[in-house]
């Protein structure tokens, strides 16, 4: 596969919820290993975007492709054509891709060592011994391993944030979505899940897409951001050019508010 | 008036009718649980030829008596051991009531949790199996126990297909013995003592649940 092709290419993409317009055909490129995070008001269609990738919703209009190949549809029939993906078809390609949530969603009858074994030994099929030494590997990385055993619900909002995270990146993939991962937490909390993303950030080549209302953390792990409104890019641009010096009105307005 | 002598001869047979009692209902309900969270999983999850014509089908039963159900099943099926009928008919008849319980179950599994499963690409067989049934089976635990106490309770009905449980057996007693009052009250406190402290453990459960 040739290196060049983007890890992500939205191509004329919209998202409608019955007349409401969410994305109104969307251009949007990330590459390889690059760090986007996407700003902007609520509502502004960056979530969307995220769970577009995920496939947790399908596109109204346009394609999605990843790592150079249709992803939202396939080939159809008839040559040159596209028809949506199958169920069967995403169910492969959504491999590639991780992501964590705003309200963590781990697993609550589980420990948080089988939170984290379970995906690579299911859907990888690891054996648990090699599950298991990987998943004891990542939550030493995210400072967790002395709580293998406990369950989810006996640690902090930050604790269970990072065993997400960890499970995340057990199924290696090449893309990780982080979606307002610190929004649901106490304040005195973030840092500590912001850090072990940091690290992830830096000790990877992993592609990251992050929606965030963290700015300063935009600023450390992006390479671009982009300022969403009303389902477009308002902005676009390197992390600290667009935070210091916006050139959009809106961006500015919207900043504002945030600081 | 009561005869001390009558009850105490009264009681090793409807005791012994008692176990026939218990094996109904555990076996009953053993079907009525594996059968009714089947009809709840493929109603959810199940193509839709298979989960409309089910879910009519289930709504029959519901609404159709038990006792109707029994007689219907005797006459129909007439070569099975009427205990095997009876632990049948009694489990799917519950299998229905048990299959609405398991659905509030399995709504009430946020849906962050299915995301969940899609983010890390679980195959849906194993979502079901891991993350979605434990969680909503164990949701539901007070109700299933409550059903399980109707279930025990509805075991007389038996006694019209001639299993020999233990109402049955008191009516037996009874009419041979002209003891109809020692046989019947014996039989009443059996069942009180069975039936009561498990809805004392089912709203025990119950409250260990709720935090």
């Amino acid at each position: 596969m040739p290196t060049e092709d983007p890890a992500v290419r939205f191509e004329r993409v919209t998202k409608r919820y019955g007349d409401h317009t969410v994305l109104d055909a969307l251009d949007l490129e990330v590459g390889r290993g690059e760090r986007v995070t996407l700003i902007g008001p609520s509502g502004s269609g960056k979530t969307t975007i995220l769970r577009l990738l995920m496939t947790l919703e399908r596109v109204t209009d346009g394609v999605i492709h990843v790592d150079g190949e249709p992803y939202s549809h396939m080939p159809g029939r008839k040559p040159g054509t596209l028809v949506p993906a199958s169920e069967r078809r995403l169910a492969e390609r959504r491999r590639r891709i991780g992501m964590v949530f705003q309200q963590f969603n781990l697993f609550p009858h589980m420990s948080v060592l089988e939170n984290v074994v379970e995906a690579p030994v299911h859907v990888l099929g690891e054996s648990r011994e090699e599950a298991e030494r990987t998943a004891r590997d990542l939550l030493d990385l995210v400072g967790l391993g002395d709580k293998v055993d406990a369950r989810p619900t006996r640690l902090s909002g930050g604790q269970q944030q990072r065993v997400a995270i960890a499970r995340a990146l057990a199924m290696r993939p090449g893309i990780l979505l982080l979606d307002e991962v610190t929004s649901a937490l106490d304040p005195e909390l973030v840092a500590e899940v912001l850090d072990v993303l940091r690290d992830v950030a830096r000790g990877t080549d992993i592609t990251l897409l992050c929606v965030t209302h963290e700015m300063g953390f935009a600023r450390d792990v992006s390479d671009r951001i982009l300022m969403f409104d009303r389902g477009r890019v308002v902005e676009s641009g390197p992390a600290s050019e667009l935070l210091e010096s916006p050139a959009h009105e809106r961006t500015r307005a919207f900043l504002g508010t945030v600081r | 008036m009561w005869d001390g002598e009558a009850a105490g001869a009264a009681l090793p047979v409807v005791l012994e009718g008692f176990g026939i009692t218990l094996l109904a209902t555990v076996l009953g309900f053993a079907v009525a649980a594996v059968l009714g969270l089947a009809l709840a999983v493929v109603e959810r999850a199940g193509p839709r030829w298979v989960a409309v014509p089910l879910r009519g089908a289930a709504g029959f039963v519901r609404s159709t008596p038990l006792l109707v159900q029994l007689f219907a099943a005797w006459v129909l099926v007439p070569k099975l051991d009427a205990l095997a009928l009876g632990v049948l008919v009694l489990g799917v008849h519950y299998a229905t009531y048990l299959s609405e319980v398991y659905r509030t179950g399995i709504d009430a599994v946020p849906r962050g949790q299915w995301e969940a499963c899609t983010a890390l690409s679980l195959p849906r067989r194993r979502v079901w199996r891991a993350v979605v049934l434990p969680q909503a089976v164990r949701n539901v635990l007070p109700p299933l126990g409550n059903y399980a106490v109707s279930l025990f309770k509805e075991t007389p009905l038996l006694s019209v297909i001639t299993v020999h449980e233990m109402v049955h057996e008191a009516n037996a007693f009874g009419s041979t013995h002209f003891a109809y009052l020692e046989s019947f009250t014996l039989a009443g406190a059996v069942f009180l003592l069975a039936s009561w402290p498990t809805s004392l453990l089912v709203r025990r459960l119950e409250a260990r649940l709720a935090h």
